[in-house]
């Protein structure tokens, strides 16, 4: 066996990349933040869509890539947000930004019978119950008539009128995005650097670390499913509020909400924080040069994910991390010998 | 060199772990090796390394002077090789007459069929249509030894044949034994009970920590010599 | 009697669930996999139908001579090439895989066959039936149950009484020991896949007879398939005609109460079983 002297290697959390790369975040942010002083409403807007993106892909990855939760169903919570701030600003009168934490709020609540429901299926078999639930909702908003049915609502203009004028509105609303984004970023990956996370990731590697780590698992993920309906409610609430509309098949819908997200995620690297970013920049880059082409581009995006999972499936992040020991958000400790050369 | 196994140099893998690091052992047809050592040191995955489960990273495995290295299980049976598997690893789902009749699927022709097995152990025969996890340990080691000798191999690998069985039933185990190897058959035996192993075996091989500690005749150590190899001091 | 005949329309519905649920059930008992994309290769299946149809002429029954082999073929080939590489323990693979085939199968259709709604035509067989008891049979769900019957009555033969079946239920034990009895398991895989998509080109074609089709069906008939097999229980194909019996019972009722139900109330009755019986009505025994 080899020895090691204590004074041979030091341990620490971030790298250099990781440091210049949350420095740089910061002053992005910032810049963002200015961005309805600076910026044209179409700049906005796929600003925020972006962040929306981020959000559920950061989100998703959250269950997928760390407990082991593969949902399909992730648009029910969407949906619901959506729906929720909806009903909140029609019938209570309630400001539809205020609404939006509520919306969260009653979605976790929800989510709570939701999770020992479909917490019952194993593996795959969760992921089609989640689906399953998805499309309860579905056909229940299609049955509120006073939300329209099947063909859905609009913001009626005296409720717009809440969020201001039209440069007020667009600001607020894409502020808000901005929010989620980081926000659900921040969550997540405090949330894996904490002992929970560290637990988490130890599960996922190994099978024999989840006992001697003395953390109990399975209600770990269930609270974790219920914070994520929550969230993922929360930014469906401000999709809603970015359309002005809501309508059964689009606030539901599991191509825009849930095939595309996983396609980020995929394509990114699961199971890594920074590959639901990478992976939400390749899908709006992808999506500008091809979305004029409508099925060929699912077609293409289908297939690419295919092909990452066979061959990376770590993803694009995965594979240059192992390639290049990259890390720009680093959850793990790290050990440096100063002696080898590479790291 | 052509006849029998000849097992060069070879090292493998139990996942991530290195298990071999570089085993060599040779046996001529009709003999019986006993190889022996302690928990870990890798008996069962060069028992694996040979039929074909793990696929060596290097080094040479040639059986009737054909290189099968890295060759898969699936083809090694039809080679005349076959596995008693430490724990049995019955099918659940099939009767003992189906897991018998499995283990003869590959068709090699020789002194074994279900006829001449239930001649050997007529207890298999009465139980013949209930599902094999439902027997006992022995019984349960009976099908899991003719399901390897259905295939009329010319090796067998017998890994922790008494493992989880009571004294008496293992001794009937092991009194059948010349009677199954005394057909011209090789065989390699892993088994904790080195006294018992060496007893049955014209040749032994002793493992630590996944290289040969001490090989030969049984007869040519002391019992003191074998011992030390066995626990790698 | 209006409740009866509602009941006994249920059954008969329930039929063609099972067909859906069948090979479902089959691929996870071998070799523990969900195929997202199993609703997506029914209607496939149902296209494929269509076009030889319109190729040869044949009634579409008649036409499951083609469709079977071909899709039995495509399960084949689809289980080596792609599906295989899946499988290693690891949940994420195959669930994401078959996933970015649905969506592949969606909009490859799409791009074919357009949105349009289609439907293959029976003739006669679709109008029909015979009264019993007061109770008007259609001849098309009658002999759709009767399908699934015979099909679930086949499978459950050659699973335990083939040497197939045997390799299937060895290989879904033991994987590698398997092997040592000369099973490739790749191959075994392949053979489970070709024997499911045979059924499922069956159920797609009795669904295109019943009603419309169009390229995004999919992913609703992987739900009622889905959820017959873990009303019915996991791992029993019996099990399977239970489940599809009764959602389409549950579908029935609802339908009867207000259209807008008819899916709606699948869905319940499923959660309620999840709720009250989560590993199914009749679950196997060793399981």
């Amino acid at each position: 066996m080899t020895q090691f002297t204590l004074s041979s290697f030091s341990i620490s959390r971030s790298t250099t990349a990781s440091r210049i790369a949350g420095a740089i975040a910061l002053i992005l942010l910032a810049i963002l933040a200015a961005a309805p002083w600076w910026a044209s409403s179409a700049f906005l807007h796929l600003a925020g869509e972006f962040a929306v993106y981020l959000a559920l892909a950061t989100l998703w990855n959250l269950l997928a890539g760390y407990t082991g939760l593969v949902s399909v169903g992730q648009q029910a919570y969407v949906g619901l947000g959506g729906y929720l701030t909806f009903s909140l600003a029609l019938f209570l009168g309630v400001n539809p930004l205020l609404a939006i934490p509520l919306a969260g709020l009653a979605a976790a609540l929800i989510a709570i019978p939701v999770a020992s429901l479909v917490f019952r299926l194993q593996g795959a078999y969760f992921a089609i119950g989640s689906w399953v639930i998805a499309e309860v909702f579905r056909l229940i908003a299609a049955q509120a008539t006073a939300l329209g049915g099947g063909s859905g609502i609009s913001l009626p203009a005296a409720v717009t009128k809440q969020l201001g004028a039209k440069w007020l509105r667009e600001a607020s609303i894409f502020w808000l995005a901005l929010a989620l984004g980081a926000g659900c970023l921040a969550f997540v990956y405090l949330l894996l650097r904490s002992r929970i996370g560290l637990a988490l990731t130890a599960i996922r590697d190994s099978e024999v670390a989840s006992t001697s780590l003395g953390i109990r698992i399975g209600s770990v993920k269930h609270v974790l499913y219920i914070l994520v309906a929550g969230l993922t409610a929360m930014i469906g609430a401000l999709i809603s509020l970015q359309k002005l509309r809501v309508s059964p098949d689009a606030a539901f819908s599991v191509n825009d909400w849930t095939a595309f997200v996983i396609f980020i995620v995929v394509i990114g690297g699961i199971g890594t924080i920074e590959g639901p970013i990478i992976g939400t920049v390749v899908y709006f880059l992808l999506r500008e040069f091809l979305a004029d082409y409508g099925t060929i581009y699912l077609l293409l995006l289908g297939t690419l994910a295919i092909v990452i999972m066979l061959a990376a499936p770590k993803g694009l992040w995965g594979y240059a991390a192992e390639r290049f020991g990259w890390s720009l958000f680093p959850v793990g400790y790290r050990i440096t010998f100063p002696d080898s050369g590479k790291d | 060199m052509s006849e029998g196994l000849h097992v060069q140099d070879i090292e493998s893998f139990y996942g991530d772990f290195k298990a071999l690091h570089g085993v060599s052992l040779s046996l001529e047809p009709g003999r019986v090796l006993a190889l022996i050592g302690a928990n870990g040191a890798g008996k069962s995955t060069l028992l694996k390394s040979i039929c074909g489960l793990v696929s060596p990273k290097a080094g040479r495995v040639t059986w009737k002077g054909r290189d099968i290295t890295g060759l898969p299980g699936s083809q090694t049976v039809a080679l005349g090789i076959a596995l008693v598997p430490e724990g049995r690893r019955l099918f659940k789902s099939l009767s003992v007459e189906e897991n018998l009749i499995l283990g003869g699927q590959v068709g090699r022709k020789g002194p074994w069929s279900l006829k001449t097995l239930y001649d050997l152990f007529p207890i298999l025969n009465e139980k013949r249509s209930q599902p094999a996890t439902s027997l006992s340990g022995g019984q349960q080691q009976m099908v899991a030894i003719g399901r390897a000798l259905m295939s009329n191999p010319d090796l067998v690998l017998f890994d922790e044949l008494s493992l989880g069985l009571a004294p008496i039933v293992i001794k009937d185990i092991y009194a059948q034994l010349p009677k199954i190897t005394g057909q011209g058959m090789s065989a390699i035996l892993v088994e904790q009970d080195v006294t018992r192993a060496l007893g049955s075996a014209s040749q032994f091989l002793c493992l630590a920590e996944g290289r040969v500690s001490l090989a030969g005749r049984p007869g040519d150590h002391s019992r003191d010599a074998i011992s030390a190899a066995y626990f790698g001091t | 009697m209006d409740i009866l005949n509602t009941i006994l329309q249920g059954v008969l519905v329930g039929g063609l669930y099972a067909l859906f649920a069948a090979g479902l059930s089959l691929i996870f008992g071998v070799m523990r996999l969900v195929n997202i994309a199993h609703g997506d290769l029914i209607v496939l299946a149902a296209y494929i139908a269509m076009e030889v149809i319109k190729l040869t002429g044949l009634p579409p029954l008649a036409a499951l001579v083609f469709v079977v082999p071909v899709m039995a073929a495509f399960g084949y080939a689809l289980q080596r090439g792609i599906l295989n590489r899946t499988l290693g323990g690891d949940l994420l693979p195959p669930l994401l895989v078959s996933f970015g085939l649905s969506v592949i199968l969606q909009n490859g259709l799409l791009a074919v066959f357009t949105a349009d709604s289609r439907k293959l035509d029976a003739g006669a067989l679709e109008t029909a039936s015979a009264t019993i008891g007061g109770i008007s049979i259609g001849l098309l769900p009658a002999l759709m149950f009767a399908t699934a019957v015979a099909v679930i009555a086949g499978l459950q033969y050659l699973f335990y009484n083939t040497a197939l079946g045997r390799a299937f239920r060895a290989t879904s034990d033991d994987a590698e020991i398997a092997e040592l009895m000369g099973l490739d398991r790749r191959k075994v895989y392949a053979w489970a896949m070709a024997l499911c998509l045979g059924v499922v080109a069956i159920a797609g074609v009795f669904l295109a007879i019943r009603s419309n089709f169009d390229p995004f069906m999919g992913p609703g008939r992987l739900i009622f398939g889905f959820e017959a097999v873990i009303i019915g229980g996991l791992g029993n194909l019996w099990g399977t005609l239970a489940g599809g019996v009764i959602l389409g019972v549950a579908q029935g009722i609802g339908a009867s109460i207000d259209p807008g139900w008819q899916i709606l109330a699948g869905h319940v009755a499923f959660l309620l079983i999840l709720a009250l019986k989560p590993r199914g009505l009749f679950p196997r025994m060793d399981g």
